[in-house]
């Protein structure tokens, strides 16, 4: 799912410096999953966020609620006579969320509350990390299962570079040289082979780079 | 024991210290207290295996939010002790009604306007 | 030596069956052309080629292609070095040809270590193809004269191509096989990353020989001559992919104080005596960054000069 970090403190402060009435808004779906923007968090940055506004003397008014996900209209559509009651509202949703309502309610202000980093999976209890770097070209099969264009610093497809050591990256030892394990798991499964043909230039039209992407099921779009 | 500890800690009961959450320390803050600590069991006794160790975490969860906001962090605390420890429990509640009374009132109490 | 691929010093003395030997020369940071030429002035005449690094660990200096440029007007061959890490495919070529025209003739194809590493890491990654793509895309420009997209060139660059290995990075028993990858993609010459386990690159040297890989480009060993103590302590604990035994740094430490630059020397000669014999080994690449006045001496004392004048 889509992983995020809240965002330091004195930067929600600031962002909501001349409100006197915030509503903050969770979600149910990826920032519920990784414990940063569900009804629990919101009900915690509320609470700060009151501490922090009575000490400086201003009170803040601060109101709580969740709703399903901020992706589709369908959920977005619930709060309308919600939004507007407030100063400013912030989302706790990946970036997507404050976009949508913002294009929704477009009267109102709508402030990210998370830093939207990647897409991953829980790898521990507590601990996400990232797996797709949504390129638009998925080539895991090539790699056993792996993928060297998210997992790789350096986006390797012939790796690994000069600087793995002991499988790990040379950037820090808190990361597992993705190239490490391919390697290792071709070399166990005998198709050694596969690694030593030349790969093509990777076409990166279908990421990001290509510019902002659209999804379309022909079978359901008008 | 009939020890008798000061007055003015206001103790809440929970049947472990892991069904104690960030929301209720935070809570506390919140509304004015001038410091909250939580006393649970020795670690590596906790009855519940280990709910003290996860309050132990969100206690020092809290004491980082309360740093960043330039808020005392030493107002919220954890303790350990055993369920026999009565005195120990006293000298607890005397350490930190001492500890609020030095920090003073929390910054938090509401500011009369000016 | 009518089919030369590319004409330069370094190919016709590879080609001519000498043992070759190479130097690098990183520019400086900043325009300061006469700190360029005082550096390189010390190796001149005294190596086949001088590789001059581009941007290396991520540091930002004169670009590489500048730097070669100026050496090729002061009578110095270069060994033109570029990373994947700062620039897209169109640049690449772009660079390339711009290079070929300013008179390069080798160049070095590598991945680039990571800007974490320097000293702009908030810098966007770009790493649009990797090293081993890099490789195949000089060779193609070079001999098929086309872009990466098929169109013609208009005068294509015919560069001498090189590509680094490092048999010291892991996973051990793979390191060949990328090497014999690289080779197969277009490389010509190879130099390795510098050796101080000399008995685990006897090791890889072996297996490169077994598979027929010293027939197929000229590889050349790493050495880069130790300074001191602490320079070998610092290689070994914080240099991803570096292998320098204890033994190297004890032998150090013994040769006493302030003599641990003159031991590390020693060290780097015999090293050179027993490539100069190791089957497989085409020639020398002497990394003495910050050190190139020393490259005289070292090159001296190892009977390398002087370097052979091939017309």
């Amino acid at each position: 799912m889509i992983i995020a970090d809240r965002k330091p403190l004195g930067e929600l402060l600031e962002m909501v410096k001349d409100c006197n009435k915030v509503l903050i808004l969770g979600c149910k779906g990826c920032v519920t999953v990784c414990n940063v923007g569900g009804t629990k968090e919101v009900g915690v940055l509320a609470s700060i966020l009151k501490i922090a506004r009575k000490k400086e003397g201003r009170p803040l008014k601060v109101d709580e609620k969740t709703i399903e996900r901020q992706c589709d209209p369908e959920y977005i559509a619930q709060v309308k006579d919600l939004v507007g009651q407030y100063d400013a509202v912030i989302s706790m949703a990946c970036g997507v969320g404050p976009q949508f309502l913002s294009e929704a309610y477009p009267d109102q202000r709508f402030f990210p509350a998370v830093n939207t980093t990647s897409f991953g999976g829980a790898v521990q209890h507590g601990i996400w990390a990232e797996r797709c770097a949504g390129c638009g070209t998925c080539v895991i099969h090539h790699f056993d299962g792996m993928c060297p264009i998210a997992r790789c610093s350096k986006s390797l497809l012939h790796g690994p570079c000069g600087g793995s050591a002991k499988g790990k990256c040379e950037i820090s030892k808190e990361v597992d040289c993705i190239w490490d394990m391919i390697v290792k798991k071709k070399m166990e499964k005998g198709r050694l082979e596969d690694l030593t043909k030349m790969k093509p230039n990777k076409d990166w039209r279908t990421a990001r780079d290509g510019g902002p992407r659209r999804s379309v099921r022909e079978e359901l779009a008008p | 024991m009939r020890l008798s500890y000061p007055s003015n800690v206001k103790v809440i009961q929970v049947p472990c210290t892991g069904r104690v959450d960030i929301i209720h320390l935070l809570k506390a803050v919140e509304d004015g207290a001038d410091a909250v600590y939580v006393a649970g069991c020795l670690e590596g006794e906790c009855h519940f295996l280990v709910g003290n160790l996860k309050a132990k975490k969100r206690v020092q969860y809290v004491k980082k939010v309360l740093k960043e906001l330039g808020i005392e962090p030493e107002r919220v605390e954890m303790f350990n002790l055993s369920a026999g420890e009565g005195p120990r429990f006293a000298e607890i509640a005397r350490e930190m009604v001492e500890r609020a009374t030095k920090l003073g009132p929390s910054p938090v109490k509401m500011k009369k306007a000016a | 030596m009518n089919d030369l691929k590319s004409g330069s010093n370094l190919e016709k003395v590879l080609k001519a069956g000498h043992f070759a030997l190479t130097g690098e020369c990183g520019p400086p940071k900043g325009a300061n052309v006469e700190h360029l030429k005082e550096k390189f002035s010390h190796l001149k005449g005294v190596v086949d080629a001088v590789n001059v690094t581009d941007n290396q660990t991520a540091v930002v200096r004169m670009s590489s292609w500048a730097a070669c440029a100026l050496m090729i007007q002061n009578g110095v061959e270069p060994n033109f070095q570029m990373v994947c890490r700062d620039r897209n495919r169109l640049a690449i070529q772009s660079d390339i040809i711009g290079a070929y025209a300013l008179g390069v003739r080798n160049m070095l194809c590598l991945s680039g270590d990571h800007q974490t590493f320097g000293n702009h890491p908030q810098a966007k990654n770009v790493y649009d193809i990797d090293s081993m793509q890099l490789i195949s895309l000089v060779k193609k420009m070079r001999d098929e004269g086309k872009f990466l997209n098929e169109e013609d060139i208009d005068i294509p660059p015919k560069m001498f191509i090189g590509a680094a290995s490092n048999p010291f990075a892991d996973p051990f028993e793979f390191r060949v096989y990328r090497l014999a990858m690289k080779i197969a993609a277009g490389a010509d010459f190879i130099q390795t990353q510098c050796i101080y386990n000399m008995e685990k690159f006897r090791t890889f040297m072996k297996m490169a020989v077994d598979m027929g890989l010293h027939e197929k480009a000229y590889i050349l060993a790493g050495i880069t001559p130790m300074k001191s103590v602490g320079m070998a302590q610092y290689m070994a604990k914080s240099v991803p992919g570096m292998d320098v035994p204890e033994t190297l740094i004890q032998r150090l430490k013994g040769a006493g104080k302030g003599k641990a630059a003159e031991e590390g020397i020693r060290f780097a000669v015999e090293q050179i005596q027993e490539f100069k014999e190791m089957k497989g080994i085409a020639g020398i690449h002497l990394m003495a960054i910050e050190w190139e006045h020393m490259v005289p001496e070292i090159a001296e004392r190892a009977g390398l000069l002087p370097r052979p004048k091939i017309s």
